[in-house]
């Protein structure tokens, strides 16, 4: 009966996990390892993205640490403005203004991949739309009504959106069911999908600095741990040998 | 052979006479007679204690760096996982550690459960352990505030206005806990002050609780008491000193433990969402209210209870009645279990198919208690829910006409 028990058990654990995920995201196919595409990933985060957004829980030298990237590289390529390598990546936009402009308070993105995660990141830079009913002409299939502009619409283009009629039935409104480039940015559909991963592999670093780190401590430790039960069960077995 | 009489010398028995170490060594250790046919369901007592020094060990360094205010608290976590030396390690620790803490203890109930460990004479360490229960889970909700996420603090506002439910009273006693009339900088103060508090108070159950045990002595797969079969010495027949037999065995238990354990820590420490919401890495929003509210995985049985149960007289009363009951009636359990025997092993087929219902029936309420309330769950978490109370509230009678099978005068390997 127990092995039923743990069985049970086990079994639901998955379906528990599932619970929070959602549908229709696309992979975004990251590689932590891969420091060109981090570098890449925050040099665009920088120069498209840090206008608005802060990253105010990393430090521009941890970042150079993690990614790689020399003290000289880093003040002529990275750092905004007279801010100093120790300091945190804010910016200067009060939050007051972006409320004001936005309709919105503007979120700081360094939890965003913990948060949402990294392939609604990816997605989402790849699901804005043409709407003329939205303040910045533009919405989003999987943020609808989203206060932001579409900053990478010049490296994107245009999209539009494919609509039906039939969706939900009749009299339902109609609905976006997919998106078509009408009209090309400076970039191909291929190098923007690698700008936006670079993009999204950067935020997930940015979200937890650390996640390398401890998965390299942990097959160390995990070494160490089968060892040392090896030993343990041994002088368990060793101690027991006179008991029936 | 008594440890009164023992003599040491030296150092020791300068100690000794002024502190009575070594008896407490002999009683509690050394001659303390444990059951020689313990099985897996016996790791998690000591499992137990070492989570519980953990989280307090981890818990002391993490306040280091700790802000308990509205401010700052959200910051001060990503700091405390950035900035501080290894601090990473010290919350990933501490906030696996939470769910850790529960799991072991869920295993050491239904241990409980199993083989009659609540029967007498052990219905006071039954009662204490209940009281150890209630107490984590005070200190694991208080804590669960202070990260200052969109859970933390959403998670914290739904279970305070269960408070506002109580007829009469109610606004004044939510706005009394709270401090505030929402969930605020004054409630996030007292919640830490409280959270830095109750592992003491815990502490000291936990040392109650072995008080306990070990005036009883401990039960065993078998439900047999081994103080009825002595030997000339006086010694349980199938008795063996707790160290260094059981000491030895639970440092393998510990080590294996830690393996998994430590597996969850560094790779994946949010356990799909688990252990760590991920709700919970948005800083606190008092205007914004998410679209889906689950409390902690431990805590999701009885969540699911108090939704199972609709308003009457448009009150949410009733529910919070449940949810407290569901705990509450774990007190009467030794008096509940009429079966004359204690083992699961020797109990007839009502009482094997009433505990695995039970089984089954926590863990669906647990699974249901993070899905959003749709028609179909509620009537599933109302049909669980009164499975999970006919457990307690029938066993008088299931438990009494069971059939059961004679108990063997010695423990069976």
């Amino acid at each position: 009966m127990n092995k039923l028990i743990i069985a049970t058990l086990l079994g639901l654990l998955p379906a528990l996990g599932m619970a929070s995920s959602e549908g229709h995201l696309q992979s975004a196919n990251i590689d932590l390892r891969d420091q060109a595409s981090l570098q890449r990933g925050a040099k665009s985060f920088i120069d498209n993205c840090m206008g608005c957004h802060s990253l105010k829980y990393l430090r521009y030298n941890r970042m150079a640490a993690d990614l790689g990237i020399g003290e000289a590289d880093l003040r002529k390529n990275y750092i905004l403005g007279d801010a100093k390598p120790g300091d945190l990546m804010t910016n200067a936009l009060r939050p007051e203004d972006g409320e004001k402009w936005f309709g919105t308070a503007i979120p700081d993105l360094t939890l965003v991949t913990r948060w949402r995660s990294p392939d609604w990141v990816y997605t989402y830079l790849k699901s804005f739309y043409v709407d003329p009913t939205r303040p910045w002409g533009v919405n989003n299939l999987i943020f609808p009504a989203v206060g932001m502009p579409h900053v990478l619409q010049g490296l994107q283009g245009v999209q539009e959106p494919v609509m039906t009629e039939h969706h939900g039935g009749e009299g339902a409104p109609p609905a976006v069911t997919g998106l078509k480039l009408a009209q090309p940015g400076a970039l191909t559909s291929e190098q923007y999908d690698a700008m936006v991963r670079d993009l999204t592999n950067f935020l997930t670093y940015a979200g937890e600095p650390v996640k390398l780190e401890r998965q390299r401590l942990g097959w160390y430790v995990l070494g160490f741990l089968a060892v040392l039960f090896v030993l343990a069960y041994l002088l368990k077995k060793e101690y027991w040998r006179d008991i029936h | 052979m008594s440890a009164d009489t023992v003599e040491t010398k030296g150092f020791l028995g300068w100690i000794d006479k002024r502190f009575p170490l070594t008896k407490v060594w002999n009683e509690h250790l050394a001659e303390y007679y444990a059951p020689k046919n313990f099985n897996f369901w016996y790791f998690f007592g000591s499992l137990a204690i070492l989570v519980l020094v953990m989280q307090i060990v981890t818990g002391i360094w993490l306040a280091m760096s700790y802000k308990p205010s509205a401010a700052d608290a959200f910051g001060s976590v990503e700091y405390i996982m950035r900035d501080v030396n290894w601090g990473w390690l010290l919350r990933y620790l501490h906030s696996t550690g939470a769910s850790a803490f529960f799991i072991v203890i869920y295993l050491h109930m239904f241990r409980a459960l199993m083989y009659g460990s609540y029967r007498k004479p052990r219905e006071l360490l039954w009662i204490i352990g209940v009281i150890i229960y209630l107490a984590m889970m005070a200190t694991a909700f208080f804590g669960y505030l202070l990260p200052w996420g969109q859970m933390s603090y959403w998670g914290a506002q739904v279970i305070v206005n269960l408070f506002s439910a109580v007829p009469g009273i109610g606004e004044d006693l939510s706005v009394w806990v709270r401090g505030d009339y929402v969930i605020s900088d004054v409630t996030l103060n007292r919640f830490f002050a409280f959270h830095f508090l109750l592992p003491f108070v815990l502490f000291a159950l936990v040392f109650l609780h072995i008080v306990a045990l070990h005036k009883v002595g401990s039960n065993n797969p078998d439900g047999i008491e081994i103080k009825e079969n002595k030997d000339e010495h006086g010694i349980p027949r199938d008795g063996i000193p707790f160290h260094p037999y059981y000491t030895v065995k639970d440092i393998a238990g510990v080590v294996f433990f830690l393996a998994i354990f430590l597996a969850i820590v560094l790779f994946a420490p949010d356990f799909f969402g688990l252990f760590l919401e991920a709700p919970n890495f948005q800083p606190a929003n008092p205007l914004q209210t998410p679209a889906h509210i689950a409390p902690v995985w431990y805590f999701t049985p009885f969540y699911a209870m108090l939704r199972a149960v609709p308003p009457m007289f448009g009150s949410q009363f009733p529910g919070v009645v449940v949810m407290f009951a569901a705990i509450l009636i774990m007190f009467f359990l030794p008096w509940l279990d009429r079966s004359p025997v204690k083992s699961i092993r020797y109990k007839g087929p009502l009482s094997k198919i009433a505990l695995g219902i039970f089984a089954v029936t926590f863990v669906v309420l647990a699974y249901l208690g993070l899905q959003p309330a749709t028609p179909v769950a509620t009537l599933m978490a109302q049909i669980f829910t009164a499975l999970y109370f006919a457990f307690f509230l029938l066993m008088p009678i299931y438990s009494k006409i069971d059939t059961t099978k004679p108990v063997p005068e010695r423990v069976t390997e």
